[in-house]
């Protein structure tokens, strides 16, 4: 009997809070835009965006590099090395850049954001701004939503870019695949719409997954440090659960059927 | 920090995003020499076409100067009709050219393959939309194997 009552309670629990976090998302997206918000959302772009460059750049470089020596050691069997151009290529611009970009992203910049928006609560901010006739959804969330959305998919973009040239680094000028076949066969055949583009609306659509859940925790939290901590880890948590499942559902959808 | 900084910081990332962007455009996906040039199709009709896909290059001795546009199946007598989407500055074809489709390499991918025709006539040349008469068909490996034990069985 106790064990029904708990399964009502977790499912009006998860109910409330889906239904929340749809009314931040409409409260912060679809209110009247403000001109003197987007100085804010700048700040913010740089907070989660440039900030964020450095562990992108990194990454992204080691993976393409990590790739191109595990890639080179498999091909070079089949005498195909030729073909560790598109491999690197294709397999960051539609898996790996989007991916492990949201993941990076979630753990550098959706933790902070939580846990900054957590201690705003904690600390009362957003209720004196509410109590200042200011919108905390517009003034607070929405910048820091849309900085999300929009420097996620820029970071993708570089991930890829820099993961590229880290396996022209390790197969072109270590292992010594030709650089003219690692370019020309790699230009033969990533398109750019089906493999550029794919990865960016992948990109954008795991920016928004990460940005909201990360707003919504934060907004969401018990305003203790106990509670602020919880939400700092179940923002990494899910969100990173949902980007994978997203993947695959976004992957199946664009690459499945050929 | 001051937003001046944050402003020029920002203004840089987003400068750093277009070049990542253009250098895949450009050097990845190869779209500004080849991808937007102005095109011209030809239609061929095969027996079998093998592994051929949809963006598979269209060769001439080595060069690419086209990749296949669609792949269709002919409803009156069932054999495959390969759109060829050809670059305009490559239009002087002879009506009397073939293609057949090949295999780069042992296990490469397939591609057509076309051979120019002699010229007879000046305005003997292949027209947009017209059919190439003269094609081979792919090489089904099975195929080759059944006419090699075929021919041993007779001996």
């Amino acid at each position: 009997m106790e064990w029904f009552a708990r399964l009502g309670r977790s499912t009006l629990e998860i109910s409330a809070g889906l239904g929340r976090a749809a009314y931040l998302l409409v409260g912060a997206l679809f209110a009247k835009p403000q001109l003197k918000n987007i100085p804010l959302t700048i700040k913010q772009i740089y907070v989660v965006g440039v900030q964020s460059l450095l562990i992108i750049v990194v990454s992204g470089a080691f993976i393409g590099m990590v790739m191109a020596l595990q890639g080179y050691t498999v091909l070079v069997d089949y005498g195909a090395e030729e073909s560790l151009g598109p491999m690197v290529a294709l397999s960051l611009l539609r898996e790996l850049g989007p991916v492990v970009t949201a993941l990076l992203f979630a753990g550098r910049a959706g933790s902070a954001l939580t846990a900054e928006i957590g201690l705003m609560k904690a600390t009362e901010q957003l209720s004196s701004l509410e109590m200042m006739a200011v919108d905390p959804l517009r003034r607070v969330i929405a910048p820091r939503l849309w900085a999300g959305i929009i420097a996620m998919p820029m970071l993708a973009v570089i991930f890829s870019a820099v993961g590229i040239l880290g396996g022209q680094a390790v197969g072109v000028d270590w292992l010594g695949v030709d650089a003219g076949s690692y370019w020309s066969v790699m230009q033969a055949s990533v398109e750019f719409e089906k493999d550029v583009g794919n990865g960016i609306i992948k990109s954008l659509v795991f920016a928004f997954i990460v940005t909201w859940i990360a707003v919504y925790k934060g907004y969401d939290s018990i305003p203790t440090s106990e509670g602020i901590s919880k939400a700092t880890t179940e923002t990494v948590v899910y969100s990173s659960l949902a980007v994978l499942g997203v993947d695959f559902v976004l992957t199946a959808l664009m690459f499945g059927t050929h | 920090m001051n937003s001046r900084k944050v402003e020029v910081l920002v203004g840089m990332f987003v400068a750093l995003a277009a070049a990542a962007l253009i250098m895949l455009a450009l050097k990845v996906a190869d779209r500004g020499i080849s991808g937007n040039g102005e095109t011209y199709v030809l239609k061929a009709k095969f027996d079998n076409i093998g592994g051929l896909k949809v963006r598979s290059p269209i060769k001439v001795g080595g060069v690419v100067v086209g990749r296949v546009g669609s792949i269709s199946l002919d409803e009156d007598d069932f054999s495959p009709v390969v759109t060829l989407v050809i670059g305009k500055e490559f239009d002087k074809f002879p009506s009397t050219s073939s293609v057949s489709i090949l295999t780069s390499g042992l296990l490469g991918e397939q591609y057509i393959g076309l051979q120019p025709g002699f010229m007879l006539e000046d305005d003997d040349i292949l027209k947009p939309g017209q059919f190439i008469e003269d094609t081979k068909s792919a090489l089904v490996l099975e195929d080759l194997i059944g006419q090699f034990l075929f021919s041993r069985g007779n001996d």
